[in-house]
Order: structure tokens, then sequence, then C-alpha cells
């Protein structure tokens, strides 16, 4: 089964294909069918894989097939070929599984949209370049999956270009996200050269890694660090998280599947997929998790404020986002990688169901003008609450495991500090607030519905329930596959991605001492030793942390309904900050935006006009008229021809002659 | 080496001394007398009739360009019949395909009307 | 008597080839009463492909035969599929094309065959009589065919020149190997290499004097500055058809000769000839490049652009490493592809009595015929040099043959070549697209045949451009003891 690892990603392609060239003519029963069967078929193969795969002994666990030489230039091979790990196929089950549900679900959403086959087209296209950046067995080719994501995010995102916001928000994530691939391409440039010293011309995963140790640690930081800033595109970390909230002008199955649940992620599935770079580079672990946890507690708190659900949705995806960072930034790869998974499946549903909220309500998205629909759409309603538990981190649901794995490693990792988890903690406490807020704004209190929609609110079609239900289903229990061992589980995810990570955790360990974080924190005297019952009484913590967000939600915005207004007009100065997002777009407006284009504005008139246009134009005049002129060389006559033949004889003669003579 | 070339070196001079003994001969030996006959461009043959600067069929060229490709094959057949009693089958062979193929090229311009007159 | 040693295995091939081209002549004239002459059309398809299949299954060995004038080693395999391919794709493009023109003779597939068989001796020979026996039995069938449109002067006046300077090239290539030999004593490759070598002959003024007849003979199958000067007008009166197959097959024939004799007979005057190959290389490319912009006619402008390409690859003949000579190659099938499908677009667009060759006449076609319009776009773009497609790869190798020479300037000169090259294949493309066309094109008739070329090639330009290593490791295992 290992041989037609290919198929996963072909299924996608074939489907792009056929929905590409023949969706128009066929209509949308046959788009319909072969949008998500394409995904189907993928997400059944990996499947087998998945079960073949675990079958092996784990130091078996590794495979990779080789389609075809790409690019071969001397000593330079880079190949078309996918790998079979523990890490790559997990992701791919999530990838393909969430992707098959959501495509299922968008039949019925997109039903009545012209651009139906185009639609598919896209997402088709979407998750065979997904599968390509996580099937990779190298980094080129991750690149190619890297920027095709990109380039389907940007499509969808402006999928209705008609309307001015979403092609300029397509633009911006396109802009800005090829400001962090810049820097994706330099970390990969750099690996490459500077493992070339050493005679190892590769971008390998395996060749790369196993030669890792032969770079020195500064450039393996700078590499590291390179990459990183590639991931902050991708995964909208700060300072370049702009684009996400605003690519909510996407379709809402599109904002689930890319921007929640599968391409957001890229950047944390990279960082752990090269895990042994970042392990010898214990600064960029620390900038990974300070970034992340930043980012977390930064996002969640402009959340508050946000009234579009859409809205809410996306800064909570930043912020979780920030969590996995913090994951893998602490060296607890699997956690990341476990709370990716998790948070695919409730914020998928999170989205989802915000979808489904919509078109009940045909299309509102504003949440002061909703309320009380948890009798109407009930199916909605109980799934998103599920999600809701889930992210809140309540015990017992999936959030609850994989958050609580990260924050248990933000502290007692030897790369983790009391801080990270102190600032994590309490964004997990903000998190359970504004996740609340939402859901009792939309669902409990009084219906604020406009009365134009309110006549016509209905559930949704089963084709878009039955998605909801089933990650409402694998939120609750998607969790259970990593039960930390404190619990009593057998934390099945942390040693099925052993083999990938493990050996990163343990390179860790050795360069453990040069960790900024690490010393500061062994030098207060507490490091090693933490015991089972200091990491119950975390756990216990952070549910109090959370129970306590939901506690002021409930405070807010069903017992005391005019508190908040009250509030805002209290601190009005904080609340407008956090309102207006704390102005970062205005910022970068300012700082970037205008002064790239008055520069440019200048180099255009000026230099490019003036300079440039003048060589150019000068450049091409010149060869015209030598063109008209050499041309008349071109008489017709036979014999000028055969005198030019002569000529051009003599003249080698000539040459050859000087040369005997001079040498 | 050059030394092997004397004999036709001798011969060459042989050769234009004796050309040259017959005309300067006949020059001081002979006698002229002018006859408008003697005068004309072609002493024997037919008389021409017309001018010489008009077209020729395309075909007379056709035929002598043929004939001259079917004569010069047949500079192959002398060596070939000189040693075929040593080469035997091989000869034979080599000399069927050769022939083979010219009677393939026969057969084309037969068929093409090449060798019809009218 | 000790008989010759004969492995006619060696040359099934050629045979094959030759056999098809004498039964086509006779199937003609038996059936001469025949309007429509295409399925002779289809009997040359069935030989070329036998012939290719025979050629294939002599992959990975290295044969010499007919007293070592003649050797299947990889180098050969490989022109030898070149060339198959393009005859097949010329056949293919002409069935449609010589029955609407009215030049439907059964010697057209003949002579392509006979062409045929003349290239791959060219790529075959060890022996230069051999080659030349090759180069004379291609060109020839070649002048022949460059006129057989007889009712149209252009025609004529191309297969007229073409003759009188092929002719004259040929009595320089000859003059030049007779020149070796009497230097040398010798006409194999291998024994003229290794009695210069031994006898120290490299500054005999017998042998530069030769090297520089060879260069006109071939310079001018190659069509290199300044040899170059017939192609413009040959290319602009032969049959379409026929300027596809000889600015690609004997372009390539040429070269193959080239590279077998420079590389193998005489390696040592590299120097000498290097700097004089230099300076072809940059004034092919340039000349090329420059009067192709001033062009009216897009047959005109493609056979400047065939010049052009003739430089490109004499860059990497300078460089004469590995990877320039394994670029030759690659080059040569690439520009197969995509000049033989620009050509296919320039019939298909013509109908009887309307060629449409102008330039102008692609005005606004792109969106009455848009897959036609994107097939020459396609090939366009990659003459052009533009990524993804063939002809990108082919001249990203052919300068990084001379970058990793150090013919720094020669690499230079050719990436700025290929800039100004731009200019006018886009041009073509611009006009497609972006104007309005100046006159209804209407009724125009696709063969089946021409179309299936016409997918080939787009399929083959774009296999060279994404797939490129495949072709490329065939091409340097093929050159794996040339040099």
């Amino acid at each position: 089964m290992f041989e037609y690892v290919w198929l996963i990603p072909l299924f996608p392609a074939i489907g792009f294909v056929l929905n590409g060239f023949l969706g128009r003519r066929l209509g949308k029963g046959f788009v319909s069918w072969v949008g998500p069967s394409a995904i189907g078929l993928s997400f059944l193969t990996a499947i087998f894989i998945f079960f073949e795969l675990i079958g092996r002994p784990p130091a078996e666990r590794h495979f990779e097939k080789v389609i075809f030489d790409w690019v071969v230039s001397g000593n330079f091979r880079t190949v078309i070929g996918y790998q079979i790990d523990p890490l790559s196929i997990l992701m791919a089950l999530v990838v393909t599984g969430v992707s098959f549900f959501i495509h299922i679900y968008s039949v019925g959403y997109m039903h009545d949209d012209p651009g139906y086959p185009r639609y598919f087209t896209y997402l088709n296209l979407f998750v065979f370049m997904m599968l390509n950046l996580i099937l990779a067995n190298n980094f080129l080719l991750m690149f190619v999956g890297w920027e095709g994501v990109g380039l389907c995010s940007y499509l969808l995102i402006g999928f209705w270009f008609e309307k001015d916001s979403a092609s300029n928000a397509g633009k911006k994530a396109f802009v800005v996200n090829r400001v962090g691939d810049f820097g994706f391409i330099l970390g990969m440039f750099l690996l490459f050269t500077s493992l070339g010293k050493h005679g190892i011309w590769t971008l390998d995963f395996t060749e790369v890694f196993a030669n890792a140790n032969k770079l020195d640690p500064a450039t393996v930081t700078t590499i590291t660090i390179l990459l990183f800033i590639g991931a902050c595109g991708k995964s909208a970390q700060i300072p370049l998280y702009v684009w996400l909230p605003d690519a909510m002008e996407g379709p809402t199955p599109v904002s689930s599947l890319i921007h929640a649940a599968t391409m957001v992620t890229a950047g944390v599935y990279m960082v752990a997929r090269c895990n042994v770079l970042y392990s010898m580079a214990p600064v960029s672990m620390a900038i990974v998790a300070i970034v992340g946890v930043a980012t977390a507690i930064y996002t969640a708190s402009i959340g508050f404020c946000q009234t579009d659900i859409k809205k809410v949705l996306a800064y909570s995806t930043i912020s979780q986002l920030g969590y996995m960072f913090l994951g893998v930034g602490v060296g607890a790869y699997s956690a990341g990688i476990f709370h990716l998974m998790t948070h695919a499946f409730f914020k998928g549903l999170l989205f989802l169901g915000a979808g489904s909220v919509m078109h009940a309500l045909s299309g509102e998205l504003d949440m002061r003008k909703m309320g009380a629909l948890r009798k109407k759409i009930p199916i909605t309603f109980w799934t998103f609450f599920i999600a809701t538990l889930a992210i809140a981190g309540i015990p017992g649901l999936s959030g609850f495991f994989s958050k609580d794995e990260i924050l248990w490693q933000a502290f007692s990792s030897s790369h983790g500090h009391f801080l990270l988890w102190l600032v994590a903690a309490v964004a997990a406490g903000m998190t359970a607030f504004y996740m609340f807020r939402a859901l009792f704004m939309t669902f409990f209190g009084q219906s604020r519905v406009d009365p134009h929609v309110a006549h016509h609110i209905h559930e949704s079609p089963k084709i878009m329930t039955v998605p909801l239900m089933i990650l409402a289903f694998l939120s609750i229990v998607g969790g259970y596959v990593g039960v930390p061992h404190v619990l009593g589980g057998a934390n099945h995810v942390h040693e099925f991605l052993a083999p990938v990570v493990g050996g990163g955790a343990e390179l860790g360990k050795a360069h453990a001492g040069i960790s900024l974080l690490s010393q500061a924190w062994a030098s207060s005297g507490e490091a090693g030793g933490h015991s089972a019952a200091l990491e119950l009484l975390m756990m216990v913590i952070s549910v109090v942390i959370a129970l306590i967000g939901i506690g002021i939600a409930y405070l807010f915005y069903i017992k005391n309904p005019a508190l908040p207004k009250l509030l805002a007009e209290r601190w009005r100065g904080l609340y407008r900050l956090v309102y207006n997002k704390y102005y970062v777009d205005e910022l970068y407006e300012i700082l970037f935006i205008n002064s790239l284009k008055s520069l440019g504005t200048g180099l255009w008139r000026g230099f490019d006009d003036f300079v440039i246009d003048g060589t150019v134009n000068g450049i091409a005049y010149l060869i015209g008229w030598l063109s008209g002129s050499i041309r008349r060389v071109q008489t017709g006559l036979v014999q000028n021809y055969a005198f030019a033949m002569i000529l051009g004889g003599v003249i080698i003669a000539g040459y050859y002659l000087i040369r005997g003579i001079f040498y | 080496m050059l030394i092997e070339y004397l004999a036709i070196l001798i011969y060459i001079a042989i050769a234009i001394g004796f050309a040259l003994f017959a005309v300067v001969a006949s020059h001081l030996l002979g006698q002229r007398k002018r006859t408008a006959l003697k005068e004309a461009p072609y002493e024997c043959g037919m008389t021409t009739v017309g001018s010489s600067f008009r077209r020729i069929p395309i075909k007379y060229y056709i035929i002598a360009m043929l004939f001259l490709l079917f004569d010069i094959e047949v500079v192959f057949l002398y060596p070939w019949a000189v040693v075929f009693k040593q080469m035997k089958s091989f000869a034979f062979i080599s000399m069927a395909v050769f022939i083979g193929i010219l009677l393939i090229a026969y057969i084309y311009i037969w068929k093409k009307g090449a060798l019809e007159w009218e | 008597m000790k008989l010759p040693e004969i492995d006619l295995c060696l040359i099934a091939p050629e045979i094959i080839v030759a056999a098809f081209g004498f039964f086509v002549l006779l199937v003609d004239v038996f059936f001469s009463k025949r309007e429509n002459k295409a399925y002779l059309g289809w009997i040359s398809l069935v030989g070329i492909f036998f012939a290719g299949a025979l050629a294939v299954t002599q992959a990975g060995s290295v044969k010499s035969g007919f007293e070592g004038m003649f050797i299947s080693d990889g180098y050969a395999l490989f022109f030898r599929i070149t060339f198959l391919i393009i005859a097949f794709l010329t056949v293919l493009i002409s069935m449609g094309y010589t029955q609407r023109e009215g030049i439907a003779f059964g010697e057209y597939y003949a002579l392509i065959l006979f062409a045929t068989l003349g290239m791959m001796l060219m790529a075959a020979g060890t022996h230069l009589v051999i080659i030349f026996l090759g180069l004379e039995t291609m060109s020839i069938s070649i002048y022949i065919l460059a006129g057989m449109m007889r009712e149209d002067k252009r025609s004529v006046e191309a297969a007229l020149k073409y003759f009188l300077l092929g002719a004259f090239a040929t009595g320089f290539l000859l003059y030049g190997i007779a020149l070796i030999y009497g230097a040398t004593g010798s006409l194999y490759l291998k024994d003229v290499a290794s009695y210069i070598a031994s006898k120290n002959l490299l500054r005999n003024p017998m042998l530069l004097m030769s090297l520089v007849f060879l260069t006109i003979g071939f310079g001018f199958k190659i069509a290199s500055v300044p040899f170059h000067m017939w192609t413009p007008d040959v290319y602009e009166g032969a049959p379409t058809s026929i300027t596809a197959f000889m600015a690609t097959g004997v372009k390539a024939a040429g070269f193959s000769a080239l590279v077998r004799v420079f590389f193998s007979a005489l390696p040592g005057f590299r120097p000498d000839w290097t700097s004089i190959m230099w300076l072809i290389a940059v004034a092919t490319m340039t000349v090329g490049n420059i009067v192709a912009i001033s062009q009216s006619n897009i047959k005109r402008m493609l056979a400047y652009s065939s010049i052009a390409h003739a430089g490109y690859i004499l860059v990497a003949f300078v460089a004469g490493n590995d990877l320039g000579v394994s670029g030759i190659l690659f080059y040569l099938m690439a520009y197969a592809f995509m000049n033989i499908g620009a050509f296919t677009c320039v019939i298909l667009l013509g109908k009887k009595g309307e060629e449409n060759t102008l330039i102008r006449d692609y005005a606004g076609i792109g969106f009455k015929y848009p897959l036609l319009s994107a097939a020459m776009t396609i090939f366009l773009l990659s003459m052009a040099g533009i990524p993804p497609l063939g002809g990108f790869m082919a001249k990203f190798y052919v300068f990084s043959a001379a970058v990793k020479e150090k013919f720094y300037w020669l690499a230079i000169l050719g990436v700025l070549n290929s800039a100004v090259s731009v200019y006018y294949y886009l041009r073509v493309t611009v006009l497609m697209y972006f104007r309005e066309p100046e006159r209804e094109i209407t009724g125009l008739q696709f063969s089946p045949a021409a179309v299936a070329a016409l997918v080939l090639a787009v399929i083959g330009t774009l296999y060279m451009g994404i797939f490129p290593s495949n072709v490329l490791s065939f091409a340097q295992k093929s050159i794996a003891g040339l040099m």
C-alpha cells in the first residue's frame, strides 16, 4: 500500500482537472460528485496507509516513494517524492478527513452560487497542494505546496471577486504571505548552501536532518528563524497575522477548511517537521514560543470586542495557532501537532456552525443582530456548543487534552518557563470568555434578529448538518487518543509521533544548557522533578481559569446584558483601542504601505520613467534600427550569399593564420 | 619518393611533345587553301537548321540523365565480376541487393512514364 | 579471401526507413490513379514507427560494424529517435497540407523517408565518407522537397537557391574531408584523432584549412552566420511542412555530424575552433534575433529565429563539456517539438489559395481559434525561453554549461539575445489576443493528423519543460564514449 502513496494527492488533482475543464459543461450534479469523492478517495487511501503504518514496529515507520527526478543539475538533485511517517500520515488524515466533510458541507452551502464549479475546482486544487506540502520528502516540493496553498487561499478569499472588499482581502493575504515566503526561501537557500559547504548538496528531509549536526549553531539559528518567518506569514502570527481576519471575506467553508483547519497550520507542521533543526537552535525555539504565546493572548484580547461572528472565530484561530507554536516552541512537538488536530475538528466545526447560522439568517454576520437562535436551529446550536466547550478547554472534550498538554509542557519542558505558562493560561481563560460570549450572543438572550429575516429562519439541510454532527463527534472523542499519563491515559499521539519528533526532544536536552529561557528557569532552582501532583494541580488551575472566563461571559451576556456597554463607556479609550484591533492595520498602512507607495511612486516617476524607460526605449530603438539595416544585407541574390560564405571562410582562415604566426 | 612518378613525368613529356610536333609539322609542311566550306564552324555532320538557342523538350534531358545513371552503375559490375569467384554467395547477394534497388528505380521511372517519348 | 563482416541488425532502423521509402515509391506508381495520397503518409508513419521501435531495442549496447565505418551507440540512438520523431511529426502535418496545396505526390513521403535515412547515417557514421553520403542523401532529397510547389515561383526559387548554395557548401565540406585524408591518411574519425595526436600535427596548415572548410560545410547545414543567408529565402519559399522539417531535422543532423566529427576526430584542435565558434555563436544569435524583429512574414520570422537557435546551440558547443554536449541533444529534441509545433500552427491557419503567413494575419485569432492560439502561444513562449516549457530548460542547460566552463560573456550575450527574442515572439502573441482582426479568416479546415501532431508537440514541449530530467539523463547517457 505504501507504494501507492501518490494516490493521496492524485485524487484531488484529478478532481481539480475534471472540475476545472468539464465542471462548467457537465453541471452541478457532476461537480457535486467529483469534488467530494476525490477527497473521499484520498481520505480512504490515507486510512489504509495509516493502518499499514501502525502495523509496523515504530522504528520502521518510515517510507519514501520517489515518483520521478524533478530537477537534476550537476550534483544537485531534487525529486518529486512523497514520504510516509507518523507525522505526515497524521497530517494527511486530518487534512483529507476534515476536507472531506467540508466538501460535503459545501455542496449544500454553495448550492446556489453561480461559481459552483470554479469553487470546487479551487477547493480540490487546494487539497492537492496541501497534500504536497505535508507529504513532500524534500523542502522544494514542500515549498511548491506551500506556495500552492497560498495561491488557492488567494483565489478563494477573493472568490466573490466582484466585491471590492473580497478582492482586496485576497490581495492582502497574498502580499503579507509573500513577506513570510521570502523568509522561507532565504532559509531554504541558506540551508542548502551551508550544507553544501560540507559537500552535501541536498534538500531532502532525511539527508538534511541526518547531516544537520554538521552545521554550526549560529547558522542553524539563522536558518530556523528565517523558516519561522515563513511560518509566521502562513500561520498568521505576530507581526504577519493581519491578513487572516480579512480572509473571512471568502465563503465560510473556505474559512473553515483553509483558514482554520488546514492551511494556516502549515507553519506548525513545518516547525515540527524541522524539529531536528529547531532543537539545535534554542534561541529560535524561544522566539517561536514567545511569538506564539504573545499572539495567543494578544489576539484573544481582540476577540473580546469583535461583533462579527467570523471575525471572532478568525482571531480565535490566530490565538489557537499561537498555542500550537508555543507547544512546538518549547519542544513539545507532539503536543503542538495534537492541538493542531483537535483544533482542526472544533474550529472547523465552529466555522461551519457560523456558516449554518449565516445560512439561517440570510447571510447575517453581526452578532448584535442575532440572539435566541438556540431553539430555532437546534442542530447548529448543539454542535456549536460542543465546539465551544472543546475550545474553552472543558475537561472531557478534545480541546482540553491538547491544550492542557501544551500548557503543561510550557511549564515543565526544559525549554519552558513559568511565565509562558502563566500567559498561556490567562489566554485560555480569555478564550473561554470570548467564545462563550459569541455563543451567548448568538444563541441565547433576546432575539435581535432583523424582522425581515426573522420569519424564515430555518435549520440547514442534512447535507450541511451531518458534517456538523460528525465534526462535533470528533471534537468530543478526538482528544482521547492523547490522554496524558497523569490521567491514566496512554498518550497515543505522543508515542505515535515519537519516531519523528522524539529525536528532536533528545537533541533538545543536549543543547538545553544554551537555552536562554531554561537558564533563567534553572537559576531559579526549580528545574526538573516535576511531580504528577504538580501536573494535576496545573490542570485544575487551567480548568478553573476557563470556568472563570465562562462565568464572566455568563454574567455579561446572559445575567446582565447592560454591563458590557457600561464597561465600554467607562473605559472608552481602551475599548476603542481593542475594538479597532489596536490600530495595527492603520499602523502598517502608515509604516509600510504608504511609505512603500511613495517610494514606489518616486522610483516610478524618477527612475523608471526616465532612466529605465529611457534606456530600454533607446535600446529598443537601436535594435529596431539595426534590424532594419542588417536586413538590407539580405539581397536575395545567390552570388551575394555565396560571397558571404567565402568571406566567412576567409576570416576564419585569416584568424588561424594570424594565430599560427603569433603562437 | 617522387622518383616513382618519374615515369609518368616522362610519359607526359612525350605526349605533349608528340602533340606539339604534329601541330607544328602540319603547320610548316602543309599547304593552305581557303574555301567557304573550310571556314564553317562545323566541317562534318548535319548542317544546322535555324537558331541553336531554342528550347529542347525536357524529355531529352530526362532520357539522357537516366541513361547516364544506369550506365554508370555498370561500372560496379566490372570489379564485382573480377572477384566473383572468390566471394561466391556473398558477392551474389550483395549484387542482387544492388540490382534490386536499381530495379525499383527502373520500375519507378517506367511507371512514371519517363521512358515514353509521347 | 576474407569477407567483410556485415551485421545488418546494426543498421536495421535505417534499412526499415529505406525499405519503406522504396515501398511508398512503388505503391504510388502502381496506384497512381488515386487522388488522395494520404494513405502513403500512413504507410510512412508505420515505417517510421517500426524504425523507432527497432532503434529503441538497440538501446544500451554499443556496437560498431561495417569495418568500423558505422556505430550504433547511445549518441546514434538519441539522434535516430530525434530524427524519427521529427519525420513522424512532419508526415503528420503534411498529409492535409499537401492535399490542400496541390502537391500531393507520392514522392513527397518517399523523399522525407530518404532524407531521414540520410540524417540517421550522419549521426551514426564514424567514417567521413559515410557521414558525407548521409549528408548528400539528406540534402538532395531536401532540395527536391523544397521545390515541390512547382507552380509557385518562390518555391522554385527556394529549391534552386538551396541547391546552388548547398552544392557550394558541400564542395567545401568534401574538400575539407580530402585535406584530412591528405594529412592523416585516414577517414576513420578515431584514426584521424590518434594520428594527429601521435604525429603532433596541431600546427599542420592542411588540417587547419580542413577545419575552415568543415566549418563552412557544417555551418551551412546548421544555418550559422555567415553561412545562413539562404535560410530566410528557402524557409519562406519551401512548403511549410518542409520548412519545419528543414528547420529541425536538417539542423539536428548538421549538429549531430558537427559534434561527432569535431569531438571525435579533431579534439586536439579544440583551442583553435573554440574561439571561432565563440564568434560564430555570438554572431548567429545576434543576427538571427535582431533581424527577426523586423520581419513581417511569420515563416521568415521563424527562419531567423531558427538561425538564432542555432546560435544558442553553438554556445553549448563552445562550452564543450558533458553538460554542454548533452545540452545540445536536449536542445535539438526540445526545438524539434516547439518548432514543428509552431509551423503546424502556421499551416493550420492557412487554407487553399490563402496561406495567411503574414504576422498581421494573426491579429485577433486568439478568440476565434482559442486552442490553436493557445498552442501557438505555448510554442512561441517556449522558443522565447519562458518556464516551464521545454525551450526554457534547453536554454538553461546550454547557458549553464557555458558558465561552468567560464564562458561568462558568451552566457551573458546569450541571455541578452534571449531577452531580445522575447520581443518578436510575444509580438505575435499580443497580436493574437489583444488586437482586433484586420480581416476575417474563415473556413479553415483542420486536418485531424495535423491536429494530432499539434497535440504531440504540445505534450512534448510541456513534458520537456516540466520533467526535463528524463530526457536530460537520456542525453547524458547518450554522449558517454563520444568524447
